[in-house]
């Protein structure tokens, strides 16, 4: 049976509907991405999962006790505000220490439980929220533009990490993500949404679609090919018709 | 015991400076300094309409700060920011309460009292009064000290965990207009917020956590108080200002330790 299923969802706020109609189901295991420009309101359906944001309209239907893991866009904490990362991570549930390790573990950040949040790298602190989202067995991960501030490589890695994630705990993965050549290689399904879903389906099947190259252009195709070369790079930088091109994605 | 207006002026410093502490901390933490002055400016007004009503001082100021702090939270964010509107409702309500405490002809106030604090006036009934409030804001920054922070950390993320920051944003306002309320007497309307800031930012230094950093508060606080009371009784000086002084002292010690990583 499905994790999460929604049926006719409309959202909006103060009256602005943001998404219109919206039916999709989560089943266990799968990786989904949902793509669309901003504003599209993909960030509101996560929201609107999560319980975050009420629906104008429209029917949400959970599998009983189910088990969410929600790492969210943007958290920024302070030096304002001394926290460690066993600290962060029992906020809200009392679990031991050494669940927080296992938890850090499979996020692929080791020994940071003593460390200060506020004195972490973005890549680390994207995996200790990774890390508290996986405490407790989800079977379900939410994840919103969660490589928000990491490289392309760091995002990349991170999502590497997901796969993983997904592999050893079997847990589905809802996930909203702007750069999608690097996502996309990584989804088992793609939502495309701008205001309404657009398309779905596999990877290879939304990027051909119509409705994603109107919104997106065909140029994503591109670095999607890219990113599979970079997946399996082999020192190809010695190759004159690559250079150019990874000069450009670094400046990007 | 309680005879003594030292030992009540004691009681009541020290009361109102181990509630402030971890409310004090959340102020800090969510950038809400500006917030917790508006709304103490605020109870001004509070003030003169409790004197006019013959109503208690305490109540008065509470609803004004309530509603001052529950109308900013309303507005924010439609066509002004934060820091515009409170600028603009505290000090209009600080500029009403005074003009209002004016027009009282009837009685004799003492406008520097309200503004400073009138620490060793305090009698039996303000301090059960205080203590009451200083109890409630306790029970509630203890009760709900999970929920608050991770709704101070990331609203999605509460809610992610069955948490309505919403909510959490309610009591802490409840908690700054009780604070505010039992405050008046002991530094007075314009103090208040420092009562609240400098405890709570001169133990970031020493804390290694969040409750750390509101227990040390509490200790600097308490400290504050007893020693700015007992200063102020030496030196003949103003009790309230005397109290924010030596916390100002602690922080300026403080900020020249070395953060703990």
């Amino acid at each position: 049976m499905s994790l999460v299923k929604v049926q006719g969802l409309t959202l909006g706020y103060g009256g602005k509907i943001v998404l219109r109609d919206v039916t999709l189901a989560i089943d266990s295991g799968e990786i989904v991405t949902i793509v669309g420009p901003n504003g599209s309101g993909k960030t509101s359906l996560l929201k609107a999962i999560i319980g975050a944001l009420q629906p104008i309209s429209g029917k949400m239907h959970y599998k009983p006790r189910l088990k969410l893991g929600y790492v969210p866009q943007k958290l920024h904490i302070g030096p304002t505000l001394p926290i460690t990362v066993l600290g962060f991570m029992r906020l809200t549930d009392s679990v031991s220490k050494k669940e927080c390790s296992a938890a850090l573990d499979k996020a692929g950040v080791p020994d940071l439980l003593n460390r200060q949040m506020s004195q972490l790298s973005g890549g680390q602190f994207q995996r200790v929220l990774l890390a508290r989202a996986l405490i407790g067995d989800p079977e379900l991960l939410l994840l919103d533009e969660a490589t928000q501030g990491l490289d392309q490589s760091g995002s990349a890695s991170f999502y590497r990490q997901i796969e993983e994630v997904r592999a050893s705990t079997g847990c589905a993965v809802l996930m909203i993500s702007h750069e999608l050549h690097v996502v996309m290689s990584a989804s088992d399904r793609v939502i495309c949404v701008n205001g309404h879903i657009c398309c779905e389906g596999s990877p290879s099947i939304v990027a051909s679609a119509p409705e994603y190259k109107a919104l997106f252009g065909s140029g994503t195709e591109g670095a999607l090919a890219l990113y599979r070369h970079e997946h399996n790079h082999q020192h190809d930088c010695l190759d004159p018709m690559h250079s150019p091109v990874s000069d450009n994605r670094s400046d990007s | 015991m309680l005879d003594d207006f030292m030992i009540r002026a004691t009681l009541a410093g020290v009361g109102v400076a181990l509630a402030a502490a971890p409310l004090g901390c959340f102020v800090v933490w969510r950038r809400m300094a500006y917030f917790g002055d508006a709304t103490a400016h605020a109870a001004m007004l509070g003030v003169a309409i409790a004197l006019a009503l013959e109503l208690s001082i305490f109540v008065g100021a509470m609803s004004i700060a309530l509603l001052m702090a529950v109308t900013v939270s309303f507005l924010a964010g439609k066509n002004y920011a934060m820091d515009t509107l409170l600028g603009v409702l505290a000090h209009s309500a600080l500029a009403f309460g005074l003009v209002a405490a004016s027009f009282l002809t009837g009685m004799r106030i003492d406008l520097m009292a309200y503004l400073f604090g009138d620490l060793l006036a305090v009698s039996h009934s303000d301090l059960a009064v205080i203590w009451l409030g200083v109890l409630a804001v306790i029970v509630m920054t203890v009760w709900r000290w999970s929920p608050l922070l991770i709704s101070t950390l990331n609203a999605e993320l509460a809610y992610a965990s069955g948490i309505n920051p919403k909510r959490e944003q309610l009591f802490l306002t409840v908690s700054l207009a009780i604070t505010v309320a039992v405050a008046i007497k002991v530094v007075g309307i314009l103090l208040i917020a420092a009562l609240l800031i400098i405890p709570a930012a001169a133990a970031r230094n020493l804390a290694w956590s969040p409750s750390s950093m509101a227990l040390i508060a509490a200790v600097i606080g308490a400290f504050s108080a007893s020693a700015g009371l007992g200063g102020a009784y030496l030196l003949d000086t103003p009790a309230g200002p005397s109290i924010v002084c030596v916390a100002a002292l602690i922080f300026a010690v403080l900020i020249t330790v070395k953060r703990p990583t």
